[in-house]
């Protein structure tokens, strides 16, 4: 079997888990593991990936200090061409889905995004991932390759303890002319709004089952019986309806209050990243398929409209009692 | 700035029930909606912001898809879309990502742009693979989550931001012409007026078939795809919730005692 390559992914002096998480599920494959770490001064990551690799490709170069994908994908191809690993694996992550997809052009390679899990048949990936946003597995085989390459979702695999010790390989900076074409500028930070959501007991997730604007009173009176605070689903924010600062999941806040009552929200994978870690879920959506129920601890499947003035009436009466 | 923008009509699946038909290979869209893919709607709303903010320029619309998509295009030529074609033939038809965005580069390079604007992902398959994958075969810089662009230089050279994880933003500068994936919420995306609904009724859709592009069967559509859909199946799930019985009276009263009982309440 041809090696795995592993790409690291760090941003601001941290690794993502889903690089640790690639290396533990690639050792199970079979083949030789190697992780390709591209950055400037990271040697505690060189050093965190041996525990997991047979073997660390470490490319030490101020070019990689932030991710550019001009750098990057240079950079990759070439080490690819130069080792001729039979399968990479890159975080699904706006990173991963920056690069993957024009490095398996340039290449040639087979890809597929975001897979949730995977099976080998030989060299050959058998990957599986979602539609629909979840509410559906796909199970997919793929063409004969020289080379695979797989976006990953986070939690596909899991982390493992470190048990290797791999060999680091310090590697000459591939990538020799001047980048052209596209060029870091800066991070910016997330807007801080009045409330921290991260910091709350209990949270009222409002979804796109909300429907519009003026139907916000029904989810702001029950947070207010609750004495919870406010949080949204992507489409809510992006409709105004609530600000960004409220927003839970991949590209907003990671919560766990004591209570997450999840109302119209089908429960995709972005979304639920960042609130499966609350204490109780609970769930209140008219589609007995929607993902939230996996993951709730207690569901009412019913039209929110009906349910939600009912439960704040019921809940006032009680804090009353 | 010439502008392009790409566009796909997917099934409204976010608050429906999702039917695996026969085949195992599709599901059961007799009962569902359509329209617009979400990113794509506001990224025909930042084409068309840029021209409007530059006062010149045109938005060309792109589709693959059958007639059902005219409604689609026309909407967008609707809200100020200059031109539109559509890509059409069985050969396009259940294709991964990169045979897509082959058959969206064969129709693209033939025409004059500075930008083509697609979505960041698609709401059916969630592949985010055409931004990155159509800029690598067009030639061009690519990037995608974008969720700011400003233009420094018209024709030369954008400022954008891709929306990183948390929230966090990476700002990069990027020479022109460029494909950009765009993400929700980068925008306020309009409602067609009637007068442009109106217009956009009597526009022609230029239809295209793979050989009108020179492209070969084999190359795209299932026949050039890597990923082989073998079948769909429900999802695994873990312990499902403990559903509350009744009607929304009893339903409320139920939950209420439980969050009572939990001292959430």
């Amino acid at each position: 079997m041809k090696d795995i390559f592993v790409l690291i992914e760090h941003r601001r002096g941290e690794m993502r888990d889903v690089s640790v998480e690639m290396l533990c599920g690639a050792a199970k494959l079979g083949g030789t593991v190697v992780a390709v770490l591209l950055g400037k001064d990271v040697d505690a990551f060189a050093e965190k990936a041996a525990g997991y690799a047979d073997k660390v490709l470490y490319v030490n170069d101020p070019l990689f200090e932030n991710y550019n994908s001009e750098a990057y994908q240079k950079a990759l191809s070439a080490l690819i061409k130069e080792h001729g690993p039979g399968l990479v694996l890159i975080g699904n992550t706006a990173q991963g889905v920056d690069l993957a997809p024009a490095l398996a052009v340039e290449l040639g390679a087979s890809l597929l995004t975001d897979i949730t899990a995977l099976e080998m048949d030989g060299d050959k990936p058998k990957p599986t991932r979602t539609f629909y946003g979840g509410k559906l597995d796909a199970h997919f085989t793929m063409k004969d390759a020289d080379l695979y390459i797989l976006t990953v979702r986070e939690a596909t695999f899991t982390a493992e303890d470190p048990s290797k010790t791999g060999e680091i390989v310090k590697v000459d900076n591939p990538v020799t002319e001047d980048l052209s074409y596209r060029k870091f500028v800066e991070y910016v930070e997330p807007e801080v709004g009045e409330v921290d959501i991260t910091q709350s007991t209990l949270l009222v997730g409002v979804g796109r089952g909300i429907r519009e604007d003026k139907n916000m009173p029904v989810v702001e009176e029950l947070a207010q019986a609750l004495g919870a605070d406010l949080a949204a689903s992507r489409a809510v924010v992006d409709a105004g309806w609530l600000p960004s600062d409220r927003q839970v999941g991949i590209s907003g806040k990671t919560v766990k209050p004591k209570l997450y009552l999840a109302v119209g929200i089908s429960g995709a994978f972005q979304h639920v990243t960042g609130m499966k870690g609350s204490e109780v879920i609970v769930a209140i959506n008219k589609d007995p398929d929607a993902p939230i129920f996996g993951i709730a601890d207690y569901g009412i499947v019913d039209d929110l409209f009906k349910v939600v003035p009912k439960l704040t009436e019921k809940i006032k009466e009680l804090k009353g009692a | 700035m010439n502008m392009v923008v790409c566009v796909k009509r997917v099934p409204d699946t976010a608050e429906s029930e999702v039917h695996i038909d026969a085949s195992g290979k599709d599901i059961d869209k007799s009962r569902l909606s359509f329209g617009i893919n979400e990113c794509d709607n506001y990224a025909v709303e930042e084409a068309i912001q840029i021209k409007e903010r530059l006062g010149e320029g045109t938005v060309t619309v792109v589709s693959l898809g059958d007639k059902d998509s005219d409604e689609v295009i026309r909407m967008a030529l609707a809200k100020g879309g200059d031109e539109a074609m559509r890509l059409e033939d069985d050969a396009f038809k259940g294709g991964d990502g990169l045979a897509t965005a082959k058959a969206l580069a064969a129709a693209i390079k033939g025409l004059e742009y500075d930008i083509v604007f697609t979505g960041a992902l698609a709401d059916d398959d969630g592949y985010a693979v055409v931004p990155a994958a159509l800029g690598e075969l067009l030639g061009v810089p690519h990037a995608t989550y974008v969720k700011k662009v400003e233009i420094l230089e018209p024709g030369k050279r954008a400022k954008v931001g891709r929306e990183l994880e948390g929230g966090l933003m990476e700002f990069l500068e990027i020479d022109l012409p460029c494909v950009l994936g765009i993400q929700t919420g980068i925008n306020e995306p309009r409602y067609a007026s009637f007068k442009g609904i109106k217009q956009a009724a009597k526009k022609e859709i230029a239809v295209k078939s793979a050989a009108d592009l020179g492209l070969n069967a084999s190359e795209v559509g299932e026949a050039g795809s890597w990923a082989v859909l073998e079948k769909f199946t429900p999802p695994v799930v873990g312990e499902m919730a403990e559903i509350l019985e009744g009607e929304p009276e009893e339903t409320a009263a139920k939950l209420a005692a439980i969050l009572k009982e939990k001292g959430l309440v």
